[in-house]
Formats: structure tokens, sequence, C-alpha cells
């Protein structure tokens, strides 16, 4: 067994960093929830990994920086994937100043727009689940993500962006947003506006909402 | 004139007339209710609002009484002008109004999210928890920073208490629904499949209930009720995990009336463990709506000062938790 060391332990998986067949890389493995009843754990664990794992192939082939995935195994409910050597741009935020915000956001915009234009949604879009490595932003972390076309998915997926920023970097939420649309419409042109106006139906179907925010 | 001051609260957002009276000590002196039960069906909001209209006075009396106060005491009333239905809040805004008029106290409006937490954070003490709150109309996964309670997650629907009890109708099971529906699950082998829906950090219950009911005829309603459970309390847990993991918070505090379920108090308790987390419920007589709540809640705000004029007390139906700001946490 190749040597690996216990990197993060998530919500759903535990991240090993350890070398495989010559490659650095990241252990991705869907651990047992012992408060899950049993059938419907091994679903969840079984049906994520695997989708995850084409997602994060595919992805790439819509030129979204993704790590690597070299090998999964079902029993395991593991993915064996590349190791991006960078920072999650979560860390990363409080030290940028608002030139740098924007286009990086510009820029993470493009990048959605890029997956919803070729059928896939991430699912869980925070500032957590994007890497930045030498300027560029790499998306990890796809165990909720879909393939769907579908207006809703979308919408969920910019609405999730929309949140992460305004709960862990409301200071400068507006302005990450605002480019992040920019971006987003750039790639999505008249789609855009659909979107947004789902966008605007999700946060408005939170069931306590006052008025157009 | 001592030190101590004292807040009645009245609560008045859904089933429940509530009121209590807390001291600034952090204590709850008294808290009767008076709960809107329906005949058949969900809760009607008008006919709620009638109830609590006829049950106030005698609450207020039981409340004084038992705290031992007279209203003339009392330093300041607390009401919860939001979120809820609008017949019920109307209700409990006109009942606190007369009371600050009588007495001449200032009066105070309080978010009922705000008082759930708040009430959850006095009792257990604990200073800055990850906080988890379930109820029949409300489903938020929330954490403080930078001057309010930020929504880390919510339900993009129906709330969780809602899912359940109206699955608990479905099946004839009646008045309180949770407690039947788990004593009933308790009995259950085989996990029937249904939607597991989580996007993101938010959970969706609709479709969830949805398939449910229409598995009654077909299904053990034993099996079905322990699948129900498991996927609604497992959504949850899946969201509460990854805000734990992304806020680490040093402890979880779950509150609301939900709260009181012994199954989803283990599966939360079994997910502060894997994360070395501290674990509190607010203990049962808080978790439901209650006029305490407010009161403590009304008391936090009375020292910032924020009360309100008579004239501009308007209650707020959909009034957000992450909207109010908390300047006695700064």
């Amino acid at each position: 067994m190749a040597e690996m060391t216990l990197i993060k332990k998530g919500a759903e998986a535990e991240l090993y960093r350890g070398r495989w067949q010559g490659f650095d890389v990241i252990f991705k493995r869907r651990i047992r929830k012992p408060y899950r009843n049993h059938d419907l754990d091994s679903y969840i664990r079984t049906s994520r990994t695997s989708l995850e794992a084409k997602l994060l192939s595919e992805s790439k082939r819509l030129r979204v920086p993704t790590p690597i995935v070299y090998f999964v195994d079902l029993d395991k409910t593991e993915i064996i994937m590349s190791y991006i050597p960078g920072l999650p741009l979560k860390k990363m935020m409080p030290t940028m100043d608002e030139t740098s915000i924007k286009q990086f956001f510009v820029k993470i915009g493009k990048m959605v727009g890029r997956l919803h234009r070729g059928g896939i949604v991430h699912g869980d879009l925070t500032t957590s689940n994007m890497i930045v490595k030498d300027g560029s932003v790499f998306f990890i972390d796809f165990g909720l993500g879909e393939y769907t076309l579908d207006l809703e998915a979308r919408g969920v997926d910019v609405h999730l962006m929309r949140r992460t920023l305004e709960s862990s970097h409301h200071e400068v939420s507006k302005i990450a947003y605002n480019s992040f649309i920019s971006g987003y419409s750039r790639v999505m042109g008249d789609e855009t506006e659909e979107v947004l106006r789902r966008v605007g139906e999700i946060r408005r179907r939170g069931r306590y909402v006052e008025g157009e925010r | 004139m001592s030190s101590v001051q004292h807040v009645l609260g009245i609560e008045c957002t859904a089933h429940t007339f509530g009121c209590g009276v807390v001291s600034s000590e952090g204590t709850v002196l008294s808290n009767s209710k008076a709960e809107y039960v329906p005949k058949t069906g969900g809760i009607h909001p008008r006919e709620a609002s009638q109830h609590h209209a006829a049950k106030a006075s005698a609450t207020i009396r039981d409340a004084l009484k038992e705290a031992g106060l007279r209203l003339s005491d009392v330093d300041a009333v607390a009401f919860s002008a939001g979120p809820g239905l609008g017949p019920c809040l109307r209700t409990g805004a006109t009942v606190a109004r007369m009371l600050s008029l009588l007495s001449g106290k200032p009066l105070v409006p309080v978010n009922h999210c705000i008082a759930h937490i708040e009430v959850g954070r006095m009792v257990t003490r604990e200073e800055d928890p990850l906080v988890v709150y379930v109820s029949g109309g409300n489903t938020i996964v929330s954490a403080f920073s930078d001057g309010r309670y930020r929504i880390f997650g919510e339900t993009l629907d129906i709330a969780l208490g809602n899912c359940l009890d109206s699955f608990a109708r479905s099946l004839g099971l009646g008045h309180p629904g949770v407690p039947k529906l788990e004593s009933l699950a308790n009995e259950g082998h085989s996990f029937i499949p249904l939607p597991y829906v989580v996007k993101g950090q938010d959970v969706s219950y609709s479709g969830l209930l949805t398939m449910a009911v229409r598995k009654i005829e077909e299904s053990d309603p034993r099996d079905l009720s322990l699948s129900l459970l498991e996927v609604a309390y497992g959504m949850l847990a899946e969201v509460t995990e990854r805000a734990l993991a992304h806020t680490e918070k040093p402890s979880l505090l779950l509150t609301g009336g939900v709260a009181r379920s012994p199954r989803l108090q283990r599966i939360l308790e079994s997910v502060c463990q894997e994360h070395s987390s501290r674990f509190y419920v607010v203990p049962p007589d808080l978790a439901g709506d209650n006029g305490g709540m407010i009161a403590w809640a009304g008391y936090l705000a009375l020292k910032e000062d924020l009360t309100v004029p008579i004239e501009t007390s308007y209650i707020r139906p959909k009034w957000r938790l992450d909207e109010v700001e908390v300047p006695w946490r700064r």
C-alpha cells in the first residue's frame, strides 16, 4: 500500500495525500456514516464516487481545470487523483485586493459558464472548493455535481456561489458576485438573464424573504 | 431599586400563544403557553389567531403569577414580530402593545429565530455554537459571523417539521406527528428508497414528502416511516456536518420544536463526535415556541436600546434571521 497522510477530514470524505505509481496524488475516500441507514449510505457513497470521477474528467474537456483522475475504486468508494499544489481561494481572499478579486471572479464566472454550457453543474460552488495555483483556478469536489442542462440546477449553482460570498466573504461579496456574473454572461450570453431570473426565484423561495433582495 | 431586570415576552407566530418572564440573570421565571390544535389538517391561520386572542389574558396572568410579579414590575414587554403567520403575529403584537401601554414600559420587537438561538445559548452557556434550528416552519443551519447570524444552509421549500407532520397526518397519526412517527419507525426494518435532495448546503423536503405520501398505499407504514426519517434527518446531518467542517465552530446547538426528537439528537451527536465538537440540545420546555425565549432575546435587545414606539411596531411575517443586526454579540 502506498504511503498516505490524512490531510483533510471533510464532511463526507477523507482526503489523503501520498504517492501512487510515481505520481503525487490525493486519495479521496468516501467514508461510511454511522448515523446513516446502511443501504442509503452505500447507495450515496457509490453513486457519488462514480459520478464525481466522470464529472472531473468531463470538466477538463470543457476547459475547466480540475485534478486528473488516475483511478477509481468503487469497492472502497475511492478516487485517486492528481494533487494540486495550491491554496484554497477561501484562504486567499482576505489577502487579495479588489482588482485581483475582480479578475479571479470574472475567470470563475467563465469557468462556471463553460460547465453549464457543457451540461454540467458543480453543485457545491464554495470558495473552499476552488484551488488557486499559479494564477489558475482549479475546481475540486464535484461530489454534488450532476449532468444536466436544467435551468433550476444552474440557478442553484449560481445561488450557492452568491450565498457563499455573502456568508464567508460578505465585505467583498458584491464586487465578487458582479464580476462572477460578468464572466458568466460572457460565456452564457443570452441565457444568462434566464438563469439570473431563476436565481432570484430560488432566493425568494426560501420561505422567509422580505421583498426583493 | 434592584439591578435585576425583568422582561415579559409574548410568543405568537404559529400554533402557540406563549407568555414568559425572564430575569436579567438568565433565569426563566415562568413560561406559560396555550397551543392551538387544528381539528383536521394543518394550521389554519385565522382560527389559530382567534384561539390565541381567546387564551391571551389567562396565559399572561398565569405567567405573571408564577413569576411572582405584577405587570408594573416588568421592565419591558417583548414580542415576536416575525417571521410567522400574519394573523397570529398581529394578535401577538396587539396584546404586547396593550401590555406596553398599560405598564408604561418599552416595547421590544424580537425576531423569532433569534429567540430560539439565544435561549439555547443562555441555557447551555455556549458562546459560539453552530446552530441547527428545526421546527414546523424553519430549517436553518446558522453560525454567527461579523454582527449577524449568517445562514449556511436552509430548506429550499418546506420545513423539516412541516414535512414530517404532513406525512404523519397522511398516515392518520394525528398530533403531535413527529413523536408518533418516530415510535412507528422504531418498528421498521427495511429501507425504502426515497428522494434524497441536498443542493450544496441546502436541503429540499417537498419532493420527499410527495414521494413518501405516494408510497403509503403500497408500503408497510413502519418501513416507510423509518425510511422517511432516515432520509430527512440524513439530509440535515449532511449539510450540518459540512457547515461544521466549513465554519470550524467548537460546538453544535440543536434548537426549535423538532430538537425534541431523540432520533435526530442521536444522529447529530454522532456528527459532532466525528468532528470532536461538543453537542447541545435546548431542553424540551424551551425547544418549541415559547414566551420565555422571546423575553430573553427581548432582554438582550433592551440592553442595546432596541425598543420601538407603539406607532411603528409593525409585524414582519417574512423577517429573515440574517437580516437582523446582533449588537449584543459584537
